[in-house]
């Protein structure tokens, strides 16, 4: 931003193309929400006229509403495993010392290296295994490792950006391992772990592949989606409740986005008193 | 005689806080990562007898992996478009991250986040939005008539490989963005400003100091794209017919219809050695350029 003129043009000529790059990266998606409003069982232009009546084809859809309540009770649940074993693995990692707690931390990052369908073979495998079958238990678990990696990484970044004077002083004062977890640490985290619990949520909700190897009879609401692309007729309903998906998903991601950074600005606040 | 009874309670719950710290990790990775693995390369190995763990011990899965004429079409195909996704991906995300960490200023925090949200929402709604886009009678045809571009809708654009290429490209972007913005904002101002100063011109310091000091970072990129688009399943179902069948398909048809887990699983052993010769050229690469993570 200082540099001389010619850089600053530069600068200019890469913020257009920077204008130009999230443009395209939001117009297709952008298609959605616009043909759930558009009165044509067609999604093409011209538009046709507005109208709602797409998004009254969602109430009242048994099969449907028994997908959400699938995907947000396998989401809620996966979640939660996520990020406890996220939070445990990435102090385990930071302040156990030992060689054993950090391979189980790089473990639980190596499924960002295996592609989907093979972390779904492997689960149908494993589940039939332990006689479990494909059912919503076998999807938590499957959504638990597709998660695990975010959950270490944002509590390992969180944990790593608390200085370490902080526990330090908490064990000098006399305080156990376990108290200087549950009374200092855990609370200054307590915005990393709201956005690690919503991401790994997230990621769950809108996961396919995984879920479509292990579900059983009991299916999630991407999984519900995939088999109405089948039916011409239902594309206008799936783009509504593409729509009101997004929507949700937009709001969850934002709402993870502004917590991670108040963590991080509470992190820096706390952090004064200490340097000083 | 009480102190060292409680120094003793003491170590012991230390000992057991340390246990309770350990056991959901242990438990989740040993079982879910490593035995499942484990499980998979184990089936690889056995005959087909339509039990769920096969029968006796065999290499024939992996050989019919390594002599079917299909399998290497289809492999070659995966591993194309793969490479063709990740560099479309790389290079468009380049400038977006240069800017981020060079020029962005008070706005860097609104564009990392629109560039990052796409990440959070639903994989298959954005290949779906595809589908929209390149269907015959979908958005690009109904748009190329209706400007007098087209006099009729065309087929040509759904159902190849090139459409395949550009959806995942697309839906990957967002992948990109973020290691190599790391890796570009980690390089010492310093030494950007030392290369100025000895009268190196504005490319040049570009072309010899910049990009290769943000090589690691397009390196994990490439990785973090190269990896799920590899295996992808969706993708190619939705937008790419017949003629682009991935290799992730292929592994689903052997759990599904062909009903031949061993081979399937000898299927995914293979697509796992190709990734792990990947991420062991990445990382002899990342070393060369002097890996600074």
């Amino acid at each position: 931003m200082s540099g001389s003129t010619t850089g600053s043009e530069a600068g200019r000529w890469l913020g257009v193309y920077v204008l130009v790059y999230i443009l395209f990266l939001y117009l297709p998606v952008s298609l959605i929400p616009i043909f759930s409003f558009n009165d044509s069982i067609q999604a093409a232009f011209p538009l046709q006229g507005f109208t709602t009546a797409w998004y009254s084809t969602l109430l009242g859809n048994s099969a449907l509403s028994g997908a959400l309540v699938n995907s947000l009770a396998v989401g809620f649940v996966a979640a939660s495993a996520a990020t406890l074993c996220g939070i445990t693995i990435a102090y385990a990692d930071l302040h156990g010392r030992s060689s054993f707690s950090t391979a189980i931390s790089n473990l639980a990052r190596l499924p960002i290296l295996i592609p989907g369908v093979i972390v779904g073979i492997a689960l149908l495998i494993l589940i039939n295994l332990v006689g479990l079958g494909p059912s919503r238990t076998a999807i938590v678990f499957g959504h638990i490792l597709v998660a695990l990696p975010t959950t270490v990484v944002i509590m390992r970044g969180r944990f790593s950006a608390i200085p370490k004077s902080i526990p330090e002083a908490a064990l000098d004062l006399g305080a156990s391992d376990f108290a200087t977890f549950r009374r200092v640490m855990l609370p200054l985290s307590l915005p990393a772990i709201g956005s690690a619990f919503m991401l790994a949520f997230l990621i769950s909700f809108d996961e396919f592949i995984v879920a479509f190897f292990l579900a059983g009879t009991e299916p999630t609401l991407p999984l519900y989606i995939w088999a109405q692309l089948r039916f011409p007729k239902s594309l206008p309903t799936v783009m509504a409740l593409g729509t009101v998906i997004l929507a949700g998903s937009i709001l969850i991601a934002a709402a993870a986005e502004l917590l991670r950074r108040r963590g991080l600005s509470g992190g820096a606040r706390h952090a004064l008193p200490a340097t000083a | 005689m009480s102190a060292v009874a409680s120094r003793e309670d003491s170590s012991r719950a230390e000992a057991g806080f340390r246990f309770a710290l350990l056991l959901p990790g242990a438990v989740v990775t040993l079982l879910l990562v490593v035995f499942a693995l484990v499980m998979v390369v184990f089936l690889a190995f056995r005959i087909n007898d339509g039990s769920l763990l096969g029968a006796g011990f065999t290499f024939f899965n992996f050989l019919s992996v390594a002599t079917d004429p299909l399998n290497w079409t289809v492999t070659l195909r995966s591993l194309t478009i793969a490479a063709l996704v990740t560099a479309a991906t790389v290079a468009t995300a380049y400038p977006v991250a240069y800017y981020l960490a060079f020029h962005a200023g008070r706005r860097r925090g609104l564009i990392l986040f629109l560039v990052t949200l796409p990440f959070w929402t639903s994989y298959l709604l954005r290949v779906f939005a595809w589908k929209v886009v390149l269907a015959y009678n979908g958005v690009l045809n109904s748009a190329l008539v209706g400007s007098g571009l087209l006099s009729e809708p065309t087929l040509a654009l759904l159902n190849t490989p090139a459409a395949v290429v550009v959806t995942l490209a697309h839906a990957y972007a967002a992948f990109a963005i973020l290691p190599i913005y790391v890796a570009l904002e980690t390089i010492p101002r310093s030494q950007m400003e030392a290369a100025a100063d000895l009268g190196a011109r504005p490319w040049t310091v570009f072309r010899r100091v910049i990009l290769p000091c943000s090589m690691p970072g397009v390196l994990a990129a490439a990785l973090v794209v190269f990896v799920p688009t590899v295996g992808d399943y969706v993708t190619p179902a939705l937008v790419g017919g017949p003629s682009s069948t991935m290799i992730g398909s292929l592994i689903q048809a052997q759990f599904g219809k062909a009903n031949d887990w061993p081979f399937g699983a000898a299927l995914a052993v293979a697509v796992m050695l190709v990734i792990l010769c990947v991420v062991l050229i990445a990382r002899g690469a990342d070393r060369r350029f002097g890996s600074r993570t």
